[in-house]
Formats: C-alpha cells, structure tokens, sequence
C-alpha cells in the first residue's frame, strides 16, 4: 500500500469486531437451518478458507459439534480468466463425506460484483448436489453485477466503485486482524 | 511464462515449480464424479502428429478434453502431408481453422521452433517431441512425479541425484530431463556406452559415466530409456545380450539402490532389454504412475499457456 492510500484509509472492523461478527453468523446458520445437521462450510481461497474454519470453531462452541470444513478453489470457473494472465491455482478439499444432499454454505472475505459466488455455484454443480447452498461473507460492500445476495453478513459496508475493501486476517497475512477501506486501487 | 513450450529450457526455476504447482491441484479432478473443468471452453486444440505416438497423443487428448477444449487429432498418415504438403502450408491451414495450440510431434528436430518463430500461425506451439531434440512435457511429468515421491509435491528437486540411463545420444526425453532437473536443482547423470553419449557431453550441465554400478547407489531416482529398435542393428553395442547384461536394470541391480529410490520409464519399455519386468513391477518403479501423471502435467501447460490472457500486456477483449 502506497503511503498516499494509507492516508485516505479508515478501519471499519478491528479484530475484537470480525470475531463478534463470525460469532453472530454462526448462530444464524444454527438459527435458520435449525441445528447443524447436514451442513458444509466451504471456504473460497484464500481468506474464505479461514473464515470458514472460525465459523466452524464458533459452532463447535455453542453446539458441540464439528461440522465439516473445506476449500473451494473457483479459479476455472472464473468468467474473467481470459482478461489477465493465468493464475495459479488455489487448493479444493470437499470433507470426506461429500457435498450430496448437504447445506453447503459457501464462505468468502468480500461480496461484491457477485462473480466469484457465480463462479463457485458452477464449480459445485461438477462436485455433487447440494440440497441448499448459502453464501456468509464478512463484508458485503454492494455494487453487485449478478443476482446474487448473501444469506449471512458480518458487516455491511456501502462503498464506492473507486474504493477498495482490504481484509486482513492472522492466518492469511499475519499480522493485525481488519477491515480496511481505503480510496482508489488497492 | 513465455508464450510456447518448445523446450525444458523456455521455463525458469518458478514456471517449472507453477506448473508442477497446478498439475497437483489439476490431478484432483480425476477424483471427481464431473472429470471436466470449463476452463478452455471455446478454444481448439490441434494435436498435429507426423510421428506415430500413443500415449503422448491420447494424454493431450485427454488433458485438453478435461479443460472441455476442442479437439482436433491430425496424423500425418492418410493426410496432405503424405502428398508432400510443406510444414508451412499445413500450419497455414491450421491457422484458417482457428487453432489456438498446436502440440506437434515431428521427426525432425526443430519443427516446433520453426512454427514457434515463423509467424506462420498465432497459435501456441507446444512441442510434444521433435526428432532428438526435446520432449518438454515429459521432463514435467517425470519431475511431478519424482517430486510426488521424494518431496511430498512441494517446491523444486534441490539436491536429488537423477541417473538417465540409455541411448542419450537419440533422446529426446534425456535432453529435456537433464535441462529441466538442473532447473528444478537437481543433478541428472547421463549413464550410457560411449557410443550412445553425444559429443559434447562433458558441456551439459550435469554428470555423465560409463558405469551403471558405480552410479546406481548414489542415485534418489533412475530414469530407463528405452533401446529404440532401429538403433541396434546400427553397431551402437556388439549385441543387445550385452547392453542388457551392463546396462539394463535387474533386480540384482536394484538392490543396490537406496530404498526410497524410483524407477522411472517413459515407455514404451522393451521388458528384458533395459529393464526386467521383475524391476518394471517391483515396488520403486512408477512408470504406471507416470501415465497418469502425464495428463495432469499437461493439463496444466495447457491451462498456463491458453487460459488466461495471450497478449503480452495482460489485457485482450
């Protein structure tokens, strides 16, 4: 990050409030899908992946019960792959017992142009077929292109196309949990 | 990564280890009820082959269909080619068909560089062997499965001994393999009569010996090249007995080797000749394996090569 974009950056969530929002989603996955029967967290790379995990924690918490956790990489599924250099591929790991006749609740740092979610349902329909698939994200920052919504929100948080959203979490970046929004590109 | 594969030497250290990277992440679909990414929808691969293969053709063919290209399987038997149609005007052709990749496999060395640099064609050229010139996606995949085995499919091959063990001096596979594994950081050992080492051998980069005991105990991995038929009447060694008795791999020969030691063939293999069927199926030998990992291999070239962007700058619409 540039020196000049740091200083048009603002936090919007510290680390005391990510965790309170994952704490409030996991009791409203608990809530509407009444209990923790039949569902799969799926994480898309990279920073879903962690979510995922501390959803997964916090419902162990409450419940007492390990729901099954993994990744979903959405790279070849992308709509936009021919518009930059090819990416490297990110790892997918569905839990063992598959994603038939599951509640797949697919978990992600930032929903925004709906794209990625777009590109997730497709990679999922070459896995299995979920009874009911739900999307939690952590920040839904509008503007969406697609139409598609979150069932679970952390936070939202209304931007500008201009702005760019930066989540940061310990096990990805390793260093101080936020949410930062600063002005022009990232 | 530049924009053809014509040689192991096209890809640096960290292009080698992507394309390893995502060949990992690629052999997981074969798991999958759906084998098929929608990844190279649209685009038309061309396997245009002037040599007889099977299962270099069938692993592209396989690799493409599984990133849902299109794919056109062009022989040079039965074809213009057979009526004297130059390398160019077949290109040409191809080009009027919208080719996007063109895997060539030609006898004479040089044919892929001649339609990686000619213009003739916008497509990527990736070279599937050329005459005893270079065999890059072969090199890949025994690295990906060298790789698999002694270093749990993670970063480069730092350290390791490979011997390459056979006719270096007509193999295609050899050169791209000593390329690519000092690439990767390992040493590759060119083991072979005198007759079979090219000249000029002492200038590759790696080791090179006339003793296959010597070497073998050193060695993390041996690569079996195969004796090609039309070369044992050409007075390379006095008999096949004898190639077989100092430079075939038995199992005597096996047990001198370290215990996580791989034995690797790019087959077709002459059992009895350069490997006992003893050794071919013994516990260190992963020449099965290396057909699977073949497709992921090449999965993943063509992915890196076609699926994103082909312009230099990033950005086409």
């Amino acid at each position: 990050m540039s020196a000049n974009s740091r200083n048009s950056a603002r936090v919007v969530l510290e680390s005391s409030d990510i965790s309170r929002a994952l704490s409030r989603i996991a009791h409203e996955i608990l809530e509407n899908n009444k209990g923790s029967k039949d569902l799969v967290l799926l994480g898309i790379p990279s920073r879903g992946v962690p979510l995922a995990n501390r959803i997964a924690q916090k419902i162990n918490e409450f419940e007492k019960v390990n729901i099954p956790v993994g990744s979903l990489d959405i790279t070849m599924y992308r709509d936009d792959l021919r518009l930059r250099p090819p990416r490297a591929l990110a790892h997918t790991e569905i839990p063992d017992g598959g994603i038939d006749h599951k509640i797949v609740i697919l978990v992600d740092d930032v929903l925004f142009s709906g794209r990625t979610i777009r590109a997730a349902l497709d990679a999922l329909n070459d896995i299995g077929r979920p009874a009911m698939v739900q999307v939690a994200v952590l920040i839904d920052r509008g503007h969406r292109e697609l139409p598609i919504r979150a069932d679970y929100v952390g936070k939202n948080i209304p931007t500008s196309m201009s702005e760019s959203v930066q989540v940061s979490l310990a096990d990805v970046d390793g260093n101080q949990e936020s949410v930062i929004i600063s002005a022009g590109e990232q | 990564m530049k924009k053809h594969l014509v040689s192991a030497h096209d890809l640096n250290k960290d292009e080698a280890v992507l394309v390893l990277d995502t060949a990992k992440e690629l052999a997981l679909i074969s798991d999958r009820p759906v084998k098929k990414l929608p990844t190279l929808r649209g685009r038309t691969v061309v396997n245009l082959f002037f040599e007889d293969s099977t299962r270099t053709r069938i692993s592209f063919e396989a690799a493409s269909k599984r990133l849902s290209a299109d794919v056109i399987n062009f022989s040079a038997k039965g074809s213009s080619v057979s009526k004297g149609e130059s390398l160019k005007d077949t290109a040409q052709t191809l080009q009027s068909m919208g080719a996007d990749a063109v895997v060539i496999r030609h006898g004479s060395s040089g044919a892929p560089h001649l339609l990686a640099t000619r213009n003739w064609i916008d497509a990527v050229v990736i070279n599937a062997g050329d005459g005893t010139h270079e065999h890059p996606t072969q090199a890949l995949l025994d690295a990906y499965t060298i790789r698999k085995h002694l270093r749990n499919s993670e970063g480069d091959l730092n350290g390791l001994k490979v011997a390459i063990v056979g006719d270096i001096l007509h193999s295609r596979v050899a050169r791209s393999n000593a390329i690519l594994l000092k690439t990767l950081g390992a040493t590759p050992i060119m083991v072979a009569p005198p007759t079979l080492l090219p000249v000029g051998i002492e200038k590759w980069n790696g080791e090179f010996s006339y003793d296959l005991d010597e070497v073998l105990p050193q060695v993390d991995a041996v690569m079996m090249l195969r004796v090609q038929q039309e070369r044992m009447s050409d007075a390379y060694f006095p008999t096949t007995r004898e190639y077989s008795r100092n430079f075939g791999l038995n199992a005597q020969r096996l047990k001198t080797m370290q215990k996580h030691a791989l034995v690797l063939h790019p087959g077709p293999m002459n059992r009895g000749m350069e490997i006992t069927a003893e050794v071919a199926d013994s516990t260190n030998s992963v020449v099965i394996e290396q057909v699977a990992n073949g497709v992921s291999v090449r999965m993943a070239v063509l992915y890196l090569l076609l699926g994103g962007s082909n312009s230099e700058t990033g950005e086409n619409n």
